[in-house]
């Protein structure tokens, strides 16, 4: 605060002279305590202050509280007694997980595994899919026909995640003796790409074709509906710059590599941090009702290998939190490490 | 030189439209399918033999949803969910939102930190079912022996929507709100006569999301309501699947419609509402997915 001189020094009438202002070397004071200022500043302003308490108390009890039970993941849990009752264990819990040759560290180590590998194809095969797609909207002149195409395949991304796997369960579901296996695997059965007893066995129940069915299904689901955002940034092009491109002779793909990709990269950049920020987490809902004992080989991920550990028959919370513990930081790690990347290399970052 | 450049075009054209209308295909042909499934004869879905057109058209499957008392149930409470849900969380955010939007507030940065914090690092679901336990006993202490309200109150809050409603406060000019103030607008009024309706359609979006995400919510529902009759209608979907798919449960069924019918009646009747507004709010979704993306 820019202070004048009268705020200092004031006109005393009784002797004529400047004297110094009591008031102002008061204000001085509280100036210094920091805390009181602060408390000034909050009870002027109240109404704004109280219009964000009910945001915090909600982060606090269920987004940070979680949190803090987390650390049980050091302790031995007695599920009777509050977190911070309990004895300390240390790195028990992780050695169980990581280190051994136990039946546990073993399963663990598949998980983390599956985890890693489901994120890596999804990044793989179903992060280009909505830019491909958003590419052959552009190809489209005609209006109606264009939203027509963008109204179908918009569609599945308005199921949830249970009517999503209820209606992939139906289509590949085994034959029995009473009925016939799934219209799904009936097709792939005439296509040839799978035998009539594999089809029969019901494809879910096959680890093979665990991850396949998951990253076609997340394709099915998101793709159409994920384009919309590249499709936005690929309308937003000027025209002139193809024409410019057409007249230096540049023949389709070249148009892509020069015109489109660069006026599309920031998009990309973006949505790209955001998935490599969640590769370890996977969309746990989705593996738990699919997956089944059958398939653990393939299916199982730390979340749904937490679930089982820590809210089972038996539960060890110590042990699940610990595995939680272990996906979790290393993914936060992923999102501050790709944000940090793509800021220094293209000044594009998310937070 | 111009033929090349044609033809290059020309086969990328046929490509898109190929590929585009095979993709199309399949988003659609599985929802036919299963509005056929639903009404077709027993005979015809046992063993596969419709292929797109219902065969031996019934309405059974569908009555005996409809006159599933259970099935009502999760109806009513998954509209419960979603409504109060909605309500709940769309108003928290809003408040947080507008005060996060002013650049006076104090440890302005900190607050914002708070929030972005959770969307890097969740404590994952172990340690939040301990939470919503702990939680669920402290809601019965209290006398709020309805599991709904837990899974109202507790669950759906998401950092990413108050950031985005925070990002459309942001754009308000300012001399609008000076000049309310001047008027002798309070805060609150300041918030619902300007703020408010400058942002009607990113609420709308916001309002969308919250919804939709309440609507579909399964897993936390499932853990939390142990009362049957409160279950939402994602809950009683998968319930009636896990009975229906046993081989076993299912051996002694003699209805004249096929007991596939059922689950696929009921994904039906999950989809028709969302299927209903879906033309309406399918803008708002655009809208809220281009915001997102940038910061």
């Amino acid at each position: 605060m820019q202070l004048s001189a009268n705020d200092y020094l004031i006109f005393d009438e009784e002797s004529g002279v400047y004297v110094e202002n009591p008031e102002q070397v008061v204000r001085d004071d509280v100036e210094k305590h920091h805390w009181l200022n602060v408390w000034r500043a909050v009870v002027k302003d109240w109404r704004l202050y109280l219009m964000l308490v009910p945001m915090i108390l909600v982060f606090l009890l269920w987004r940070y509280m979680p949190m803090y039970e987390l650390l049980g993941c050091f302790k031995v849990t007695d599920p009777v007694k509050p977190v911070a009752d309990q004895y300390y264990a240390g790195f028990s819990y992780f050695k169980q997980l990581l280190v051994g040759g136990t039946q546990l560290s073993m399963e663990f180590w598949r998980a983390f595994r599956n985890t890693f590998l489901l994120s890596f194809y999804g990044l793989c095969f179903g992060f280009p899919m909505p830019i491909i797609i958003a590419l052959f909207f552009n190809e489209i002149r005609s209006n109606v026909l264009r939203s027509v195409y963008q109204v179908i395949t918009y569609l599945p991304k308005f199921m949830s995640t249970v009517v999503m796997t209820s209606l992939v369960m139906m289509l590949v579901k085994q034959g029995s003796l009473t009925s016939g296996m799934g219209i799904l695997s009936q097709f792939l059965e005439w296509l040839g790409l799978v035998s009539h007893d594999v089809a029969n066995g019901g494809l879910l129940n096959n680890p093979s074709f665990f991850r396949s069915i998951y990253q076609i299904s997340g394709i099915w689901e998101g793709a159409g509906y994920d384009s919309i955002v590249f499709f936005a940034a690929i309308i937003a092009i000027a025209p002139t710059s193809y024409e410019a491109a057409q007249i230096d002779g540049a023949g389709k793909l070249a148009q892509m590599r020069y015109v489109v990709l660069p006026c599309i990269l920031s998009t990309i950049v973006i949505m790209l941090i955001t998935r490599i920020g969640s590769l370890l987490n996977v969309g746990y809902e989705k593996v738990l009702l699919l997956y089944n004992p059958n398939t653990y080989v393939t299916a199982d991920v730390v979340s749904t290998f937490a679930q089982r550990y820590g809210m089972g028959a038996n539960p060890v919370p110590g042990l699940a939190s610990a595995a939680e513990m272990m996906n979790n930081v290393i993914g936060m790690l992923l999102v501050i490490g790709a944000n940090t990347i793509s800021r220094k290399a293209s000044n594009v970052s998310l937070y | 030189m111009k033929r090349k450049l044609e033809i290059s075009e020309l086969i990328f054209k046929i490509l898109s439209y190929t590929l585009l209308t095979i993709f199309a295909v399949a988003c659609l042909y599985p929802f036919i399918y299963t509005i056929s499934a639903a009404i077709s004869g027993r005979h015809a879905v046992d063993y596969n033999e419709l292929i797109l057109l219902p065969k031996d058209i019934q309405f059974e499957a569908f009555l005996r949803m409809f006159n599933d008392n259970m099935f009502c149930n999760s109806y009513t409470n998954t509209l419960f969910l979603t409504f109060y849900g909605t309500i709940w969380a769309l108003g928290i955010s809003i408040f947080g939102a507008y005060a996060l939007s002013k650049k006076r507030l104090l440890f302005r940065k900190g607050f914002n930190f708070f929030l972005v914090f959770t969307m890097w690092f969740s404590a994952g679901i172990v340690p939040q079912y301990l939470n919503y336990l702990a939680t669920k006993r402290v809601f019965h202490a209290v006398g709020i022996m309805d599991d709904k309200w837990l899974v109202v109150i507790a669950m759906g809050m998401a950092a990413m929507n108050i950031i985005l409603l925070r990002n459309s406060f942001e754009g308000v000019p300012s001399e609008i709100e000076e000049a309310a103030i001047v008027d002798g607008a309070t805060e609150m009024q300041v918030l619902w006569r300007v703020y408010i309706p400058m942002s009607k359609s990113i609420i709308a979006t916001v309002a969308l999301f919250f919804g939709i995400s309440r609507w579909n919510g399964y897993f936390w529902a499932r853990q939390m309501i142990s009362n049957q009759n409160e279950h939402p209608l994602q809950v009683f979907i998968r319930l009636k699947l896990e009975e229906f798919t046993d081989p076993e449960a299912m051996a002694g069924w003699n209805e004249a419609y096929a007991s596939d019918s059922v689950i696929y009646a009921l994904i039906v009747c999950s989809i028709v509402p969302i299927l209903v507004i879906y033309p309406f709010i399918q803008k708002y979704f655009a809208k809220g997915v281009n915001a997102g993306g940038v910061k």
